[in-house]
């Protein structure tokens, strides 16, 4: 069974956002991390790079594939996670844990679009 | 039962009892991981993994014909090969296109058993028929009665005769022998697809199941599902049918020119080879070593001066070396070994260098 965490906001395409202050922590939650497999490779983009809520700013990729990331908030990556560089196994080991990108939010009423910890495991459960 | 729904293998419902990830491949439905892609590849370069194979197909070629005719539809040339060995090579459209890729067991001068990729089953055999007109043979599908294993891995000649009781320690690479045991005559041959020594098993169902339980049983080897096979063949170099070879890539293209023997007076895409040799390739399969941790992936552009190049035909992190590796096809002239490049991954350009097509080094009991 997935795990989710209380307090974090969840997207349909298995993205948290951990909120602190003005800041974003996005990472792939638990569930996302079971369905790929083994991570080999984490494609993050730049600090000072902008992204876009439900947009691609990366990918986790296990061996045989390469699994887009969809952004759930807008703003400015202020930084990336540089430890999965080498590590990029820990994205299964610690998924809330291994954030990936860490967003300057640039507009926090786009949060209210996503789940909560209760709303996402039921979601997570429709989906078999 | 649905008309359109995949195949299934005799051990079907072992994998699904072994917790196998399931997926479809060449009209099958096959184990791609049972525990994890790396732990399996691993278990195959260093103890012995197992492969349920049974998707491949298998025709048998007999008549007073027999060696004439498959003298005409095979790249290879089996007029010098004696009883008990194999001839790898290709069937070939007249235009030096790739009707498959394919294993010629020589069991006698008028008896060919032959061994063709799952997903071109139907059309391999339709051509087969096709093509056998004016000849006397008789070509028969027998791919529905074999099921077939893959025991690969240093430790696989061991476990063939302690778990299996099979005497192989004899065969040399690529030739085989039929074995008559439980009432029935199994093909046991020196062969595979990883790099590694290793054995293929040909037999019924029933006999196929027995011997995949008395593997299990053993605990001598590891379960691999076809997710770790295409890591390995990757990685020595070998190709694959829809990645490398196809019938728009001839066998020059891919770097199989060894393969087609050009010095047989005739055999069907024979023309199309020699006057592309002649004319030299305009495009060619070469290896990729990425300089950064990106993963290329199949159908990737290779991008050099400022344009489409090429495209990734197959690509991993490689998981014996560690390095971002590929097989790619790249146009004339930045195919030259050394050459430098790009490959877009994920709209953004990672540099590259030309290599030779192989990452890792076979260890085959030759």
């Amino acid at each position: 069974m997935a795990k989710t965490l209380e307090g974090l906001y969840y997207s349909k395409s298995h993205e948290y956002v951990k909120v602190d202050g003005e800041y974003g922590y996005v990472g792939i939650t638990d569930y996302a991390q079971q369905q790929l497999g083994g991570v080999v490779y984490v494609d993050m983009p730049e600090t000072g790079d902008e992204v876009t809520a439900g947009e691609e700013f990366g990918a986790v990729e296990s061996v045989k594939a390469a699994s887009d990331l969809i952004s759930p908030v807008s703003g400015e990556v202020e930084e990336v996670n540089a430890d999965l560089e080498d590590n990029p196994g820990n994205v299964n080991k610690d998924p809330y844990g291994s954030w990936i990108i860490k967003v300057k939010l640039s507009d926090k009423a786009e949060l209210s679009s996503l789940m909560n910890a209760d709303d996402y495991k039921k979601y997570e459960e429709s989906l078999g | 039962m649905d008309e359109n729904a995949n195949k299934r293998t005799c051990l079907y419902d072992r994998h699904v009892a072994q917790g196998a990830q399931i997926s479809a491949f060449g009209g099958f439905d096959m184990p791609m991981w049972y525990s994890t892609i790396i732990e399996e590849h691993n278990a195959v370069r260093n103890r012995c993994g197992v492969f349920d194979v049974s998707h491949m197909g298998e025709v048998l070629v007999t008549g007073k014909d027999a060696e004439r005719y498959v003298q005409h539809i095979f790249t290879g040339d089996i007029s010098q090969k004696a009883p008990g060995q194999i001839e790898y090579g290709m069937m070939l459209y007249p235009d030096g296109g790739v009707v498959d890729d394919l294993l010629v067991y020589v069991e006698a001068r008028d008896r060919y058993f032959i061994v063709i990729n799952a997903a071109n089953i139907d059309k391999d055999y339709q051509w087969m028929k096709d093509n056998s007109e004016g000849f006397d043979v008789i070509v028969d599908n027998q791919s529905n009665y074999y099921g077939q294993l893959a025991v690969q891995g240093p430790e696989s000649e061991a476990v063939m005769g302690e778990v299996l009781s099979l005497k192989v320690a004899e065969l040399k690479f690529y030739t085989f022998r039929t074995i008559d045991t439980e009432g029935e005559t199994i093909i046991v041959s020196r062969t595979g697809y990883t790099g590694e020594d290793g054995f293929e098993i040909y037999g019924s169902h029933e006999y196929i199941i027995k011997t995949w339980d008395k593997l299990m049983a053993s605990g001598r080897v590891t379960p691999c599902g076809l997710g770790c096979r295409d890591t390995l063949r990757f990685e020595v170099g070998l190709p694959l049918y829809g990645d490398e070879l196809s019938k728009d890539i001839t066998p020059l293209e891919a770097g199989l020119g060894f393969f087609v023997k050009v010095d047989k007076p005739e055999f069907i895409g024979r023309d199309a080879i020699v006057r592309q040799k002649s004319e030299g390739l305009k495009r060619k399969i070469v290896g990729l070593e990425l300089q950064d941790k990106a993963i290329p992936r199949h159908g990737y552009e290779v991008v050099a001066d400022g344009k489409v190049v090429g495209h990734i035909t197959t690509g991993y992190r490689s998981i014996s070396t560690g390095k971002s590796v590929a097989m790619a096809m790249v146009d004339a002239p930045y195919f030259a070994l050394g050459t430098e490049v790009e490959v877009n991954i994920h709209k953004k350009p990672h540099k590259a260098v030309v290599t030779k097509k192989k990452f890792y080094n076979k260890n085959y009991k030759k």
